[in-house]
């Protein structure tokens, strides 16, 4: 027997199965966006992101400015990996104006575009580790940054954002006594790592809620156009520093980390590895650079850019990283446009959620290395 | 009075008159250290809500980290419901795609409540000032109590913000 | 509509005066890009670098097959730009997939041109399964007609979609089609992505959005 219910109000019908969830923009993990899921009991059906919540119009803003002041505010998209977003930039900048670079400059490009790829990478695990429930890896990761943030404060002055490539070289030399003071910290650092193995990486709470989750097998990972971590993680075998190695790289000593699973276990492994090969990377580039020298060609004051176009791309944390410059003989570009590893990698969420468990959504989530303000720019 | 207290149909009204009476009396004796003593309560239990608008995130990530470890000061502990929240801490830029959804997250937080801006870009839109899309700053959207400077700030910066929402807290009447 | 007869009949007339019908086409486009201050040529003064030779092998197979549909614009070393009209882009794409080994989308964006009333489409294509071209990208680049008074969706501005030739392109022409109102034909769904809901201005990275202050 029901109680009949007071007039004006009806109950929903209650024999459609599926559900509609909301994730976003507001919730305890990492991120701004926008997840529209439908499940049906704990099961994913469908999956279907609303990024756009920090457009910031990057692109357009670029069109206003000239190449030099457009540096600040192209690095704001992923502060914390701001020297390998103003890479490609650099390089494509140089192509149009026609710069070279100094040798000793290339170098240091390379060291600090590798220390900020540890700077991105520990943050990207700490929130992980948040992700998950794991306090401690929240905390190692997050400690041990703020070394390689002291590193890179000495080198640029500023914490996160740094400026510190632009158009023609570095802004300024290093600091005295840095090579062995970041000799210690990387040695130091590659200790350290091997703790975050045990801690984590052998963690049955990592392994139950990764493994055999999220799979994207090799094909559909070539074939969604995917980068990064989430490719190498597939088993293709690309890196853009190996691949097209650009300043000095293919000088330096380094493999390319690949597996083969292609599951969320993987995706979060890759990056994970790949800090000890810019560990290597870095203790090469020292012993390998320049002692002295210049470090910076002199742009001409509001620099032209001739009538051409430009595409440059790095390898950046998240994949690669390119830039489409279109310039017609002024100081602003005619068109910038930044194509990105987290907005390349989107597309692969309503594809790899679809059947997956509710609860594995975060570790999928976050182990495609998305990192929203990037994607939307 | 008495009387009606003693009748009984009259008795739950009058209860209610009479304590009410009772705690009139009582608020003005002890109202300014019972002000105190709550308002001492709060300042050691703003929890933030975790909304993450833009790229400051990333330095309120590295407040809560081993080297700044904002909590102990008994502020900002990563927090999942922000209907336990009393503290929004506005990290940056508030789109125009995200500002309903900001004024939404703050309409469900229990009074009292608090707002932080934090930096250039929740100020005044900071280097985002000519952006389509970018609010110049959120003052039209929430009410904001302190401001905290910097593109992004410190996380030094962000602290000390904290503490002098603590200090307007305790200098606030209490509730 | 004006603008397209008008298209359409100018290489007719040029095509009388000479009769190298391909030397014409890409003198045609050439022109067009010097009037709007765009100059491809690759032996301008500041890449005074010699032409590749594996870039120009590539180069040369879609010409050879395609003729005088496409027109190269540029070889330079890991970097090869083909433009070709729209209607045709569909062809070339499945062409440069299947015979060359070309297997993602790197990005799509839109480049406005309000002086000759046309927006470019520029896919950058980019190889994984290839090591050979692993290095290399492919600019792959068509024009849709502008229209003065923009209505995205409803107008003239639309091209086939390459969605079906190259998956990964999804999410690009989604952003494409909002940032600039071309719209893509045989897309799943051409719906808004990052802008807010309640947009209701022109596309913003057109040339006549003006953002405030400037």
């Amino acid at each position: 027997m029901t109680t009949p219910l007071p007039p004006g109000i009806q109950l929903e019908k209650v024999d459609d199965r599926i559900m509609t969830l909301n994730v976003g923009p507001q919730h305890p993990g990492s991120g701004h966006m926008r997840l529209i899921i439908k499940v049906d009991g704990d099961y994913i059906v469908s999956c279907d992101p609303d990024p756009g919540y920090v457009h910031r119009g990057e692109e357009k803003m670029a069109e206003y400015r000239n190449y030099v002041q457009n540096i600040p505010h192209l690095e704001r998209p992923v502060i914390h990996d701001s020297c390998n977003i103003l890479y490609p930039y650099c390089l494509a900048v140089e192509e149009l104006l026609g710069i070279e670079v100094p040798e000793r400059a290339k170098y240091i490009r390379v060291i600090a575009s590798e220390l900020n790829r540890c700077v991105y990478t520990l943050y990207w695990l700490a929130i992980y580790g948040i992700f998950l429930g794991h306090s401690t890896m929240f905390m190692w990761p997050a400690g041990d940054r703020e070394l390689f943030i002291d590193l890179l404060e000495a080198m640029s002055g500023a914490r996160v954002t740094h400026a510190y490539l632009v158009p023609g070289g570095i802004r300024n030399d290093l600091p005295a006594n840095f090579e062995e003071r970041c000799l210690r910290q990387v040695d130091y650092f590659e200790k350290r790592l091997k703790e975050y193995q045990a801690i984590f990486y052998k963690n049955p709470l990592l392994i139950s809620r990764t493994e055999g989750t999220g799979i994207l097998s090799r094909t559909d990972a070539i074939r969604l156009g995917t980068t990064g971590s989430v490719l190498r993680a597939s088993g293709v075998d690309f890196d853009l520093r190996k691949k097209e190695p650009y300043d000095v790289y293919e000088n330096l000593d380094f493999e390319t980390v690949v597996r083969k699973e292609g599951d969320s276990y993987a995706r979060s492994y890759i990056p994970y590895l790949e800090m000890f090969e810019s560990c290597r990377i870095i203790k090469d580039a020292i012993r390998k650079m320049p002692k002295s020298g210049s470090v910076r060609t002199k742009l001409k004051p509001n620099p032209k850019g001739g009538n051409d176009e430009v595409y440059k791309r790095v390898e950046s944390g998240r994949g690669s990283l390119g830039y489409y410059i279109v310039s017609n003989n002024r100081p602003e570009p005619y068109r910038v446009k930044i194509s990105v590893g987290s907005f390349r990698n989107l597309i692969c969420m309503p594809y790899l959620l679809k059947g997956e468990l509710l609860g594995n959504m975060p570790s999928v989530y976050w182990g495609l290395n998305y990192w929203p303000v990037e994607a939307d720019r | 009075m008495l009387k009606e207290f003693f009748n009984q149909d009259t008795a739950p009204h009058a209860t209610n008159v009479l304590v009410g009476k009772l705690g009139e009396v009582l608020v003005k004796a002890v109202g300014k250290p019972l002000d105190y003593a709550i308002n001492w309560g709060r300042i050691w239990s703003l929890w933030p809500v975790h909304l993450e608008t833009a790229c400051c995130s990333v330095e309120f990530g590295a407040a809560s980290s081993p080297r700044y470890d904002v909590e102990r000061f008994g502020i900002i502990e990563a927090f999942g419901s922000l209907r336990q929240c009393d503290l929004i801490v506005v990290m940056g830029t508030i789109t125009r795609k995200m500002a309903p959804r900001l004024r939404m997250v703050y309409d469900q937080m229990p009074d009292p409540k608090y707002v932080i801006a934090m930096g250039a870009c929740a100020i005044t839109g900071g280097l985002y000032f000519d952006s389509y899309n970018v609010l110049p700053g959120i003052d039209g959207v929430l009410p904001v109590d302190v401001y905290v400077p910097g593109c992004p700030p410190r996380p030094e910066t962000l602290i000390q913000g904290c503490m002098l929402l603590q200090e307007k807290i305790k200098r606030m009447k209490g509730a | 509509m004006g603008s397209e007869t008008e298209k359409d009949e100018q290489p007719s007339e040029t095509a009388a005066i000479s009769e190298d019908a391909e030397s014409v086409s890409k003198d045609e486009t050439k022109k067009s890009h010097e009037e709007q201050g765009i100059d491809f040529s690759p032996d301008s003064s500041v890449h005074p670098k010699p032409i590749p030779e594996f870039e120009k092998s590539i180069s040369d197979k879609i010409a050879s097959k395609f003729g005088s549909k496409i027109n190269v614009d540029y070889v330079r070393s890991s970097r090869i730009r083909i433009s070709t009209k729209k209607e045709d882009i569909l062809d070339v794409a499945f062409f440069i997939r299947d015979e060359l080994g070309y297997d993602h989308a790197e990005s799509v964006s839109g480049v406005d041109y309000p002086d000759s009333k046309e927006i470019e489409v520029v896919y950058h294509l980019g190889s994984y399964t290839d090591d050979k071209l692993a290095t290399h990208v492919l600019t792959l680049a068509t024009r849709v007609p502008r229209e003065e008074i923009p209505n995205p969706g409803k107008d003239s501005t639309r091209m086939t979609s390459l969605r079906e030739v190259f998956y990964s392109v999804e999410f690009h022409e989604r952003e494409c089609f909002e940032m600039f109102g071309v719209y893509f034909e045989g897309h799943p769904d051409n719906r808004r992505l990052l802008l807010p809901e309640d947009w209701a201005d022109i596309p913003p990275f057109r040339k006549d959005f003006k953002i405030k202050g400037r």
